[in-house]
């Protein structure tokens, strides 16, 4: 079911918490709303699902305005950050509730419940649990649990409010990728709210940025990635060097390989993996001192002190495959070149 | 008990609480089975089952328990939507309001006797109005209903309350995504969730209702086997000497409360065992506080 958000505003007191949103998100797609706590992204994500009322601007579902109507007659299933399960019922009996208080017309009978129930269970793999307690539940079941839960009544959206929130980081790993063969399983039009930008980038075909309330891009995680819309969008998304453009950085970026065209700019954005590093011996202005290295795995991290505006050192971070570091061979307090593949700089605001 | 516990001071604490209990609570209670049950004891089994057996007695037992417990229910109900309306909606005065929510506690209950008295007599605030209408509080079994449920309420309010407010709320939002009315959620929800501390609170309103004195004699009307309380009569009893008759009736109300409040106790039981988590305290038992 398609969803398209036309105008939404939201105001708490004095607090913008979403600034004219619209948002049009195709059948099938499986997206991310992201952005640092606070940025209203819940608070959109509720509005969808019509626990909370936007002060203007329209909800339509499949083409239908819903924008008045209740919860119960959006079609949607919600997933909570903290699951709300209901803990005086078993896992069976929470998966079953959404069937049990349908009308009387709508209600399946006692096997057909029975036997929706224990495929929604197999469907999340944990049919061996249908007679705990929440309260006997781990993190990661109780929020498959909760995920079965809101499929039983078959939404035609799927809403989930920091899936992974209160996970600890290995299960959280696990539940993403699964959580992303379920919906290419399902194939139901599924929005998560997210803080974290790597959880996002890999869960999500479609990634929507939001901060302070405004949208601020929206497209696929690699759109999102190589083409930032704005400085929060570069900054946000992945990590970034920002170089404020002095009279001495240009001067420093023209010797690395960079050509600022338009200097309506004020800062330039370089990816550490877009830095290459080259080993010298001249000390040119574009050198700089290696500093140190962390690995991280397959990459190493490497810092660098290049010279400031006024000769105090400055902290660059470069990235490169492990092997790749190692033939070049470098020891602490090299001076080295740099060259700058690829960055971004934008219109100054 | 398990010597590398963490937490100090087992041996004081339980020493201290056994004592406690002993003084304030054990010795009394068996003091009066034990007066009533020794061979010297002025009461016979036979004195006993007739002064039980007698009808305005039987009555008073009628009247105590069947007000105490209607008073209770509707202390239940009233209570309950106090305190969904003092914990879900931000009030003007909600600080005031929820204050005065335990004025009962502390009035002397001579004072909420008579006050509630003079309010519901056939001239008052509002017994003329009733009475203009046919129903006639003050001096009946119904004003004994009316004083517990002033004496009850806090009692209810004060045990839901906070499991109200310990509530997710999200249960309920999830609820009403899967097509849930209103009055399911309740049902489903809310309900079930509410119920342990909600018999908690029926049970205190209830014991308390049972052993009220003070409150009950001034709007009662006292009349024998109409709108006579059993702690009237063991002070009647007393004023007359007669301590046998006394003990008898405390005994019976002793054990019939306690019996009741067991029986509360153990649904509770069977109810916090289904989720393995402590949602209420357990109901307390009657002490007669004439």
């Amino acid at each position: 079911m398609s969803i398209i958000l036309n105008h939404i505003s939201k105001r708490f007191g004095n607090f913008t918490a979403l600034n004219d949103i619209n948002l049009e998100i195709p059948e099938g797609e499986l997206v991310a709303l992201l952005g640092p706590s606070g940025c209203g992204k819940t608070t959109l994500l509720r509005i969808i699902a019509g626990l909370e009322r936007a002060d203007s601007g329209q909800v339509l579902l499949k083409g239908e305005d819903k924008t008045h109507k209740d919860i119960r007659e959006r079609g949607i299933g919600f997933v909570f950050q903290h699951y709300a399960l209901f803990r005086h019922m078993t896992v069976f009996e929470n998966i079953a509730f959404g069937l049990r208080v349908k009308p009387r017309k709508l209600r399946p009978n006692e096997a057909e419940i029975h036997k929706k129930v224990h495929a929604l269970l197999e469907l999340v793999q944990l049919d061996w649990l249908h007679n705990r307690y929440p309260d006997q539940l781990s993190g990661g079941q109780r929020q498959r649990i909760a995920l079965a839960r809101a499929l039983a009544v078959e939404p035609e959206v799927l809403l989930l409010d920091e899936p992974f929130g209160a996970l600890d980081a290995s299960v959280r790993k696990d539940l993403r990728l699964w959580l992303r063969h379920l919906h290419e399983n399902l194939n139901v039009t599924s929005i998560f709210v997210t803080h974290d930008q790597e959880e996002a980038m890999e869960v999500a075909n479609r990634v929507v940025v939001f901060n302070h309330g405004n949208l601020e891009q929206q497209g696929t995680p690699s759109e999102i990635y190589d083409n930032p819309a704005n400085e929060f969008v570069s900054r946000f998304i992945g990590d970034t060097n920002v170089i404020s453009l002095g009279h001495h950085n240009t001067e420093w970026l023209k010797l690395s390989g960079l050509v600022i065209t338009p200097d309506a700019s004020n800062s330039v954005h370089i990816r550490p993996h877009d830095l290459d590093i080259i080993k010298s011996n001249t000390d040119s202005a574009a050198t700089a001192t290696l500093k140190d290295w962390q690995h991280l795995g397959a990459l190493i991290r490497i810092e660098l002190a290049k010279k400031g505006v006024n000769g105090s050192p400055e902290i660059i971070y470069a990235q490169m495959p492990n092997e790749q570091f190692k033939r070049l061979q470098l020891s602490k307090g090299d001076r080295v070149d740099l060259h700058i593949r690829h960055a971004h700089w934008f219109d100054a605001a | 008990m398990n010597k590398t516990n963490i937490l100090p001071g087992f041996k004081p604490a339980l020493g201290f609480t056994l004592l406690y209990l002993a003084l304030v609570v054990l010795i009394p209670l068996s003091t009066l089975l034990f007066k009533t049950l020794a061979p010297d004891s002025l009461l016979t089994w036979q004195g006993y089952l007739d002064i039980i057996g007698n009808e305005r007695v039987q009555a008073a037992f009628r009247v105590s328990f069947l007000a105490a417990l209607l008073a209770a229910a509707i202390a239940l109900v009233l209570g309950f939507v106090i305190a969904w309306t003092l914990v879900r909606y931000s009030l003007p005065a909600k600080r005031f309001f929820d204050a005065i929510i335990d004025l009962p506690f502390a009035l002397p209950t001579a004072v909420a006797g008579i006050v509630l008295a003079s309010l519901y007599a056939p001239n008052g605030l509002i017994g003329k109005p009733l009475t203009e209408l046919g129903f006639k509080v003050a001096f009946t079994p119904a004003g004994i209903v009316v004083a517990l449920i002033f004496i009850g309420l806090p009692f209810v309010v004060r045990t839901i309350e906070p499991v109200l407010q310990e509530l997710d709320t999200s249960m309920e939002e999830a609820a009403s995504s899967m097509g849930a009315s209103r009055w399911q959620i309740f049902q489903r929800i809310i309900f079930p969730n509410v119920f342990p501390a909600a018999l908690t609170g029926f049970a205190m309103a209830f014991a308390r209702g049972v052993g009220e004195y003070g409150s009950v004699i001034f709007i009662a009307g006292n009349m024998p086997y109409v709108s006579e309380i059993v702690p009237l009569l063991i002070i009647t009893k007393l004023e007359q000497y007669d301590y046998a008759g006394a003990t008898a009736l405390a005994l019976t109300m002793l054990l019939v409360s306690f019996a009741l409040l067991l029986t509360i106790n153990v649904v509770q039981m069977l109810l916090r065992r289904r989720t393995s988590e402590t949602l209420a305290p357990l109901a307390p038992v009657v002490a007669i506080t004439p």
